[in-house]
């Protein structure tokens, strides 16, 4: 017992060595690691800045969703009472927030000042517009999915014609952010590769530089464990840093933006405000971060560590 | 301590570095390695070491056969030796202090542990007042004194040196030699590899002499102190 005591409390003193030695080494060189640790947190900002954008952006357009209207064009043959009934009695559905009703004269009448074809209408002699009630969803939907179901039960109501979002643009907005939400995505593959290669690199010629003292060290009885440690810790380090700059950038970015954001969302009369890192996401961009360190640094340990040898 | 038997070593290239060695040096005992240069005096050393592993025939240290060593097991091996290099091999990154405390850091000892013996090994060469010194700032001896230190901190059964001598003055050298000679008579084995024939000749301990990789002396049991 008191054995396994003492080699966990050597192997802990071990460790906490290694993880202050680390940090010392990298304070020692502060320009060169500075560099490194300013390239992984500009590789680490750009994908997180994307995000936040494109978070940003599904924030107002979610409020747009909210806003979306659908218009019913009813069969021609309901005459203005039994539309109106109908748009009473919708109002009731707990989905639908209110139902305005658009009278086949109204309707011309809109119509005509909007089309100029006065004329041609007038030659028609008979008015060929259908009614027409304008749908606003319920406060309490928002999601693009459900107003779809919403048109959907809509458009099987027998006396409807046919029923269409009269903004259809707002859908085609959320397609355009998925596809860049996966360009996000790919782009941060990418750059989290390149923060592999980067703090891989960094590490081998960190390996390349101790090759002396990693000779000394096998020469005296160290263990690879002892030799990779402050590698590793080193690789913790980087991407830490990285991690923090990464946040540093987007804070600052953000703050420049925040002004003429309001700016404009005054101009549109919304009380929109731009959304910034949440704890959670700066606790993941730390994980990434840290991963990324670790994994790269273990993957140069473990391919370059071997090639040394005493001698 | 150090046993061969029958030992070749081929090196991969297939240069045959040592052919057929017989050798015992009993607990205890100081020794030289002597010879030309590419006599095979480092060969020798690297094996004991594990740094290099023979190729036929068998070596026992301090009752370990070292074919029996694995891998995984040679740093713990290699704790219970201390060497000492003709290029002073300190890292130029760190103090005096913490090139001795090397040893006894990659062994685990706790700090004040490690103090106390770093204290005790500079105090013995002579250099406790340059603890905190930059080993460039050192003079070639002073230098040559730390790697001393460093090679006994971890109090070793086992001390191995290969031309510590090397770049040193003849006094210097003979300081050297002494201090090592120390180190035996508190009861540590020393095998030190040299060609300054003249010096060692002095010290009158047992020398034995390389030539192309065989044995020439063939006193080979004796183990004199
Ligand atoms: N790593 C190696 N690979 C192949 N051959 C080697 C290697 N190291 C040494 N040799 C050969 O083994 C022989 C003995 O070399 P060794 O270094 O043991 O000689 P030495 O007695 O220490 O010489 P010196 O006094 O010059 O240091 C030499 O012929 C040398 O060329
Ligand atoms: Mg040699």
């Amino acid at each position: 017992m008191d054995e396994i005591k003492r080699r966990f409390s050597t192997w802990a003193l071990q460790h906490a060595q290694a993880f202050v030695f680390s940090l010392g080494q990298l304070i020692r060189n502060p320009f060169g690691n500075l560099l490194t640790v300013a390239v992984i947190g500009i590789s680490l900002a750009l994908p997180t800045g994307f995000y936040i954008l494109l978070e940003n952006a599904r924030q107002v357009v979610t409020g747009w969703d909210s806003s979306v209207q659908i218009t019913l064009f009813l069969k021609y043959e309901i005459d203005d009472d039994s539309a109106q009934g109908l748009a009473h009695r919708l109002e009731q559905d707990p989905a639908i927030a209110m139902a305005g009703f658009i009278s086949k004269a109204e309707a011309l009448a809109e119509y005509q000042r909007l089309s100029g074809f006065e004329e041609a209408l007038r030659v028609l002699g008979e008015n060929p517009l259908p009614s027409v009630l304008v749908i606003r969803p319920g406060v309490t939907i928002a999601t693009p999915d459900e107003n779809e179901q919403l048109l959907a039960r809509l458009r099987q109501l027998p006396e409807v014609d046919s029923a269409q979002f009269d903004r259809q643009w707002v859908k085609r907005l959320f397609a355009l952010l998925d596809i860049i939400k996966r360009f996000v995505i790919i782009l941060s593959s990418l750059l989290a590769i390149a923060v592999l290669l980067i703090i891989g690199n960094t590490i081998r010629l960190a390996i390349y530089n101790k090759r002396q003292e990693i000779e000394i060290t096998k020469l005296f009885g160290a263990t690879d464990a002892f030799i990779q440690r402050p590698f590793l810790y080193s690789g913790f380090w980087y991407g830490a840093g990285g991690g923090l700059i990464a946040w540093l950038l987007i804070t600052i970015s953000l703050r420049l933006l925040m002004q003429p954001v309001s700016v404009l969302s005054e101009l549109y009369a919304s009380d929109f405000q731009l959304i910034s890192l949440s704890a959670k996401n700066i606790l993941s961009l730390m994980t990434c971060g840290v991963t990324l360190g670790l994994l790269g640094s273990w993957v140069s340990v473990h391919k370059h560590l071997r090639e040394i040898d005493p001698s | 301590m150090i046993r061969f038997t029958n030992v070749h070593m081929t090196y991969a290239g297939g240069n045959e570095a040592l052919k057929n060695i017989n050798l015992h040096i009993a607990q205890g005992a100081m020794a030289f390695v002597s010879g030309r240069s590419g006599a095979g005096k480092s060969t020798l050393l690297r094996l004991i070491a594990l740094i290099d592993r023979h190729t036929r025939g068998q070596i026992i240290i301090n009752g370990q056969n070292l074919e029996r060593v694995r891998d995984q097991r040679i740093p713990l091996f290699r704790r219970n030796i201390g060497f000492m290099f003709q290029d002073h091999r300190l890292l130029v990154d760190r103090t005096v202090f913490d090139n001795v405390a090397l040893p006894l850091v990659i062994a685990g000892y706790r700090y004040q542990d490690v103090r106390k013996r770093v204290q005790a090994a500079l105090d013995k060469v002579g250099l406790l007042h340059k603890a905190n010194s930059n080993p460039v700032a050192l003079s070639g001896g002073e230098q040559q004194r730390v790697g001393v230190a460093r090679a006994v901190v971890h109090r070793p059964a086992l001390l191995l040196a290969d031309e510590p001598t090397g770049n040193l003055d003849p006094a210097l050298s003979w300081d050297t030699m002494k201090l090592f000679e120390q180190f035996n008579q508190v009861g540590v084995t020393v095998l030190i590899a040299s060609h300054d024939l003249d010096l060692i000749k002095r010290m009158h301990k047992r020398i034995i002499t390389l030539r192309q990789g065989r044995l020439l002396t063939n006193a080979a049991d004796i183990g004199q102190s």
